[in-house]
């Protein structure tokens, strides 16, 4: 594969996607110490929301430690040159959220829908890209569906105004030649000034060369994580990619040991657990369900004496889609419920 | 005469047809008018099951409604065109159940507060969301025994069973639930969530129910009030099924539901457009039940 000489757009999620591996609570002073050493280390995009996106604060997702406000206020006025993104997913979040994003500086929406339900996006993503902002389409969970379905959904959120789309793994579940296939097709078939971005999951340890192969088949947006800090396995781990784009030729603008230190001195320290592919990760990937259950699943699974394996593995196959996490625990019920009749 | 009040339902759509088919069975209601504003697929049917129909909207109704004795209307049309289409028919004396998330009359839940509406010979009565008639029961079952500070429901929806109106405003719909479960679920704070699921075969409609007590639940009250409640929605939509729960954790009570329609016009699996009709039909049965025991008076007609 060859890279040399092109250009590509990094975008942080660890205190976003990060939020679900903490359980949403990444206190203020960790936020702005974070960010200020993405900003310092040339990060140009950096997303700062509730987990579950703008709005997430729930019983179903949960309570974090300040709300999306307090952590917007608290990192937008410290950067220098990063901008700061928002999650948006409708159904959760409303255009509400959005105007207070956008009043505390955010100047990234990501709108993010199920890969086959881009038609609920409409309205924020309209009411964003009137606002003038970097307006993004995300459709979660790519892997559910056809490279020509999430052509036809990409479509749409360009047509309401987005000026880039994701092809989103949630799942951690897609291997190279998918992202191959569905981010050329993307490539292939949008308007050409319509950027095309790739966010990935590491559940099959794939998260490196899925990006790569993004990358070369026309994604201009690549998402990762600063020591892979995100849901499920985490996202693909940005300081090891920096160094894989250094020596692939690639340019980002990110400087490598800064963005090491930052990831081995900052946000190391601050994992409740160590992430990596453990059994119930690598399950998520294997099974195609929603990083962000893992945690719910490893909780029911202590709460009920199923294993969480078997539970995301029943997930998967019941065709869940990302935010019903309440079906977790209704499903650990139901399950110990048949156990224990037998 | 006849105890049945005699209806026109607005909107020939699914919910309108699936309605229709409903109140041909009710014991209270008459249907006897589809409106449409056009010719179409479900202005046939509605002739087909022997009713007559307007295609020109509501003004095409409007000179029959007084002959031919309506009394009631349903409006399953969007909210854009609900305020006119009721200040009509309002002017003539009909009382109108919305199915839109207009929401410019007050929200009915029936085992929570139509009973109130009816008495009060409300004129305008609005049947939430999909996701409201599912679960702000529950929330109310939970408040009848002790204060809740917050209540938070999460509607799963199969893909196929969500039109575009509700795609195209799917904040209306986030904001009108947690407002239901506020001010007729009684929490003091609520949220709603919406989840579409594209599976195939669809799913049948799931509602989870978050309910946070602002004091120790009381266990045993809490999950008597709910199965009470359970039963008197089955009432009027028998595929309402509680799936677990009650759950207790701390102050936490979580319930989780099932929806299955009854396959009327729409699929089984869409529950959630299921319990609206059935609501609306209830509602507009009660008022039907409440002036034949003389405990309402109709608007007068000459």
């Amino acid at each position: 594969m060859n890279l040399e000489g092109k250009k590509v757009t990094l975008h942080d999620m660890s205190l976003r996607d990060g939020m679900h591996a903490k359980r949403h609570q990444i206190s203020l002073q960790q936020m702005i110490d974070v960010a200020t050493g993405l900003d310092e280390a040339g990060m140009p995009l950096i997303e700062v929301t509730h987990g579950d996106g703008l709005g997430g604060a729930s019983v179903n997702y949960g309570f974090p430690a300040h709300s999306d406000e307090e952590y917007l206020n608290a990192v937008v006025p410290k950067m220098k040159q990063a901008k700061v993104s928002a999650l948006l997913l409708p159904g959760i979040g409303t255009v509400d959220h959005l105007r207070m994003a956008h009043d505390c500086g955010v100047s990234t929406i990501r709108v993010a829908t199920h890969c086959t339900e881009a038609d609920v996006s409409q309205q924020h993503i309209g009411l964003a890209s009137e606002m003038k902002m970097d307006t993004v389409g995300f459709l979660m969970m790519a892997h559910m569906a056809p490279p020509e379905k999430i052509l036809e959904q990409a479509k749409l959120m360009e047509s309401y105004g987005a000026n880039c789309v994701y092809c989103t793994d949630s799942a951690g579940y897609m291997l190279p030649d998918q992202v191959t296939e569905k981010i050329g097709l993307l490539r292939a078939e949008l308007k050409p000034e319509t950027e095309i971005g790739f966010h990935g999951h590491h559940n099959l340890g794939m998260g490196i060369a899925n990006s790569l192969a993004a990358i070369d088949a026309g994604a201009g947006r690549i998402d990762g994580s600063v020591a892979g800090l995100g849901a499920g396995a985490g996202n693909t781990p940005l300081e090891v990619f920096v160094a894989v784009l250094y020596r692939m030729g690639v340019e980002s603008g990110v400087d490598l040991f800064k963005v090491m230190d930052v990831a081995e001195d900052l946000v190391v320290p601050l994992m409740d657990h160590p992430i990596r592919l453990d059994r119930d990760a690598l399950t998520l990937g294997y099974a195609g369900v929603y990083s962000s259950f893992l945690l719910f699943a490893q909780r029911a699974a202590e709460k009920y004496g199923i294993s969480a394996r078997d539970i995301l593995v029943e997930l998967g196959r019941r065709g869940t889609v990302g935010g019903q996490e309440d079906m977790i625990e209704d499903l650990a019920l139901t399950m110990a419920k048949e156990r224990g009749a037998k | 005469m006849s105890k049945k009040l005699k209806a026109a339902i607005i909107g020939p759509g699914n919910i309108g047809t699936d309605l229709l088919m409903k109140a041909m069975r009710s014991d209270w209601i008459e249907p006897v008018w589809m409106v449409g504003i056009e010719e179409s697929e479900g202005i046939k049917r509605a002739r087909d099951f022997g009713m007559k129909t307007s295609v020109s909207g509501v003004d095409g109704l409007l000179p029959h409604v007084i002959e031919d004795d309506v009394r009631i209307a349903f409006d399953a049309t969007s909210a854009y065109v609900h305020a006119e289409n009721s200040r009509k028919l309002n002017e003539l004396g009909v009382i109108m159940v919305d199915l839109t998330p207009a929401a410019i009359g007050p929200f009915c839940i029936p085992p929570v507060n139509l009973k109130a509406h009816a008495e009060k010979l409300e004129m305008n009565v609005n049947m939430v969301t999909c996701g409201g008639q599912a679960t702000i029961p529950i929330v109310a079952a939970v408040s009848r025994v002790q204060p809740v500070s917050y209540g938070e429901i999460v509607a799963t929806v199969g893909s196929k069973s969500v039109g575009p109106g509700t795609r195209v405003n799917i904040d209306e719909f986030t904001r009108t639930t947690a407002a239901g479960v506020e001010q007729v679920g009684g929490a003091k704070k609520g949220k709603a969530i919406i989840i579409i699921n594209p599976a195939e075969p669809p799913l049948i409609m799931r509602d989870t129910i978050h309910c946070l007590t602002e004091h120790e639940p009381d266990q045993e009250a809490i999950t008597q009030s709910i199965l009470d409640m359970v039963e008197a929605v089955q009432q009027y939509v028998p595929g309402y099924r509680l799936v677990n729960g009650p759950v207790f954790d701390g102050n936490r009570v979580s319930v989780f539901m099932e929806v299955e329609g009854l396959g009327d016009f729409l699929p089984k699996y869409a529950g959630n457009l299921d319990i609206m009709t059935a609501a609306g039909l209830r509602t507009a049965e009660m008022f039907a039940e409440e002036a034949a025991n003389n405990t309402i008076s109709l608007p007068a007609r000459g």
